[in-house]
C-alpha cells in the first residue's frame, strides 16, 4: 500500500530530519522524496508550490499540505496519538510548560545552534569556509543558554517534562552535527546536559534517522 | 461587593512587543487580567526574584492559577487550549486538528521568518532612537532587504486566503500585530510604512483589517502617550 505520508526533503538537513526523527518514533510508512538543496532545488518550482519560503521540508499526509517542521511533528504527534512514542503530555498546565520549552529551542537555542552547524557542520560538506566571528558569537550566546538548561535539567528529567517529548526530540538534528564539533565542550562540560545529551541520542529512532544520512 | 482582583497576571511593559502579543490574545478571549509593570530601565527584569518566573530574564512572563511560563507564543497557545471553546474568540486556534495545524504553520513562519528581521527594524527605528543609541544603517537596509521577501510570500499567500491560516483571523495573524504596528507608526520612516499600507495590495488589505480589531486598539491604548 502506498504511503500517505511524504516529506519532501534532504536526510541531512536539520529541519527534515526534526519531521523524520518524529515519524521513526511514531512508527509511522512515509516515502522521503529527496530534494537536492546543493543544487538550490528548494528555491525553485515544484518545491515553492510546497512551501513559499523555500526551504526544506515540505510535508504532505492526503490532502493535507504543510511546511515548518515543528508545526508538522505537533500535526503527526496529535494526529496519530495512538502509535508509537507518545510525544506530548496531555495534562494542560504540563502541556503548557512543555510548550514553554518548545519556543525556548526554537527562538533561543536554535537560533544559535543553527547558525554553528552551518557554520562547522554543512559548510565543510560543501567546502565552504567558516566565518570565525560568527563561531565565536554563536558559541557565546549558546554557552548562556546551556546554563539555563543545566539548572532546567537539574529539575526535570527532560526538557519539557517528566518524560521525553517533542520538546527534546527537536534539538537532536542540531546536537547530530554539534557533538561532532569544536562546540561539544559546552554540553560535555555540564553533567545534566550531558546526561540529557546521552540518553536522547540514544534513542533507536533517532538511529533510524541517522541511517538515512548518505555517505 | 467589591470583585475580586482577575487571576491572570502579565508582568512587564505594555509597550513591548512580546508582551502586546499575549494581551491582545487576552482580549480576544475576554480574559481579564492585571498587568504588572516591570521598569526595564532599572533592570527589574535581571533581579533574582523576576529570574525565578523568566529564567532569560526577558518579558513578559505570565502567571494563571499556580502555573508561571514564559515565551508569548506558548502563553498564547496555553490561553486558547485552556479557554478553546468557551470564552471569546473561539476560532482563535481553530477547533479542529487540521485548522490548528495550518495555525501552527503560520505561527511558526512567523517567529522564523518573519520576527527576526521586523524584530531588529523594531529596536532599530522605534527604540533606538528613544534610547538615545545611533541607529545601524547597515542594520537597517539589510533586514529591510529580508523582510520584504518575506513579505512577497505573504502577499500571494493572502491573495489565496482572507487570513494567514485560512479564512478566520487566528494566533498567526495575532503574532504579527505588535512588530507590525512599530514598524508603521515610527515617524520619519514612512518607506518602512509603507511595506504594510501600501506596496503590497493583499498586505495592505489585511493589515487594515487585523490592526482595526478592537482587541488590538484595547492593547494600544495601554501604550504610555508620547
Amino acid at each position: 500500500m502506498m504511503a500517505t505520508i511524504k516529506v519532501h526533503g534532504s536526510p541531512y538537513s536539520t529541519a527534515t530530519m526534526r519531521v523524520t526523527a518524529t515519524l521513526c518514533e511514531k512508527q509511522l510508512e512515509f516515502e522521503l522524496l529527496y530534494i537536492n538543496v546543493r543544487n538550490g532545488d528548494h528555491k525553485k518550482e515544484p518545491f515553492l508550490s510546497h512551501n513559499p519560503f523555500g526551504q526544506v521540508p515540505a510535508f504532505e499526509d492526503g490532502d493535507l499540505k504543510l511546511f515548518e517542521s515543528r508545526a508538522i511533528t505537533q500535526y503527526i504527534n496529535h494526529e496519530y496519538a495512538d502509535k508509537g512514542t507518545k510525544l506530548t503530555i496531555s495534562e494542560s498546565k504540563k502541556m503548557a510548560i512543555m510548550w514553554m520549552w518548545s519556543e525556548v529551542e526554537s527562538l533561543h537555542f536554535d537560533q544559535a545552534a543553527s547558525k554553528l552547524v552551518w557554520e562547522l557542520g554543512i559548510k565543510p560538506l560543501f567546502g565552504a569556509p567558516l566565518d570565525p566571528k560568527i563561531v565565536e558569537e554563536n558559541e557565546a550566546k549558546l554557552d548562556s543558554i546551556l546554563s539555563v538548561y543545566e539548572k532546567r535539567l537539574s529539575e526535570s528529567k527532560y526538557l519539557g517534562g517528566e518524560c521525553f517529548t517533542l520538546v527534546d526530540l527537536h534539538h537532536l538534528p542540531s546536537l547530530h552535527y554539534l557533538m561532532k564539533s569544536q562546540i561539544k565542550k559546552l554540553f560535555e562540560s555540564r553533567p545534566y546536559v550531558s546526561a540529557w545529551v546521552a540518553d536522547i541520542t540514544a534513542r533507536p529512532a533517532w538511529a533510524k534517522v541517522i541511517a538515512m544520512i548518505p555517505n | 461587593m467589591a470583585t475580586p482582583p482577575p487571576a491572570v497576571k502579565v508582568y512587564g511593559p505594555a509597550l513591548s512587543t512580546a508582551v502586546s502579543r499575549v494581551l491582545a490574545c487576552l482580549n480576544e478571549k475576554d480574559i481579564p487580567f492585571q498587568l504588572i509593570p516591570l521598569n526595564m530601565s532599572k533592570g527589574e527584569h535581571k533581579n533574582p526574584h523576576f529570574l525565578k518566573i523568566h529564567p532569560f530574564g526577558q518579558v513578559p512572563a505570565f502567571q494563571d492559577d499556580h502555573i508561571s511560563l514564559f515565551e508569548s507564543r506558548a502563553i498564547c497557545r496555553y490561553v486558547c487550549e485552556k479557554h478553546g471553546g468557551e470564552k471569546g474568540n473561539k476560532q482563535l486556534y481553530g477547533t479542529n486538528p487540521l485548522a490548528k495545524a495550518s495555525i501552527d504553520q503560520w505561527l511558526e513562519a512567523e517567529g522564523q521568518s518573519f520576527n527576526p528581521p521586523s524584530s531588529t527594524l523594531v529596536f532599530q527605528l522605534a527604540f533606538a532612537p528613544r534610547m538615545k543609541i545611533k541607529q545601524d544603517e547597515g542594520a537597517i537596509r539589510q533586514n529591510k532587504e529580508k523582510l520584504k521577501k518575506v513579505l512577497d510570500v505573504y502577499d500571494k499567500r493572502l491573495a489565496e486566503t482572507r487570513y494567514l491560516a485560512g479564512d478566520e483571523f487566528t494566533l498567526a495573524d495575532l503574532s504579527h500585530l505588535p512588530n507590525i504596528h512599530y514598524l508603521v507608526s515610527s515617524s520619519d520612516h514612512e518607506d518602512t510604512a509603507a511595506l504594510f499600507t501600501s506596496e503590497r495590495e493583499n498586505v495592505s488589505r489585511w493589515w487594515t483589517e487585523i490592526s482595526t480589531r478592537q482587541s488590538w486598539k484595547n492593547v494600544i491604548d495601554l501604550y504610555p502617550k508620547p
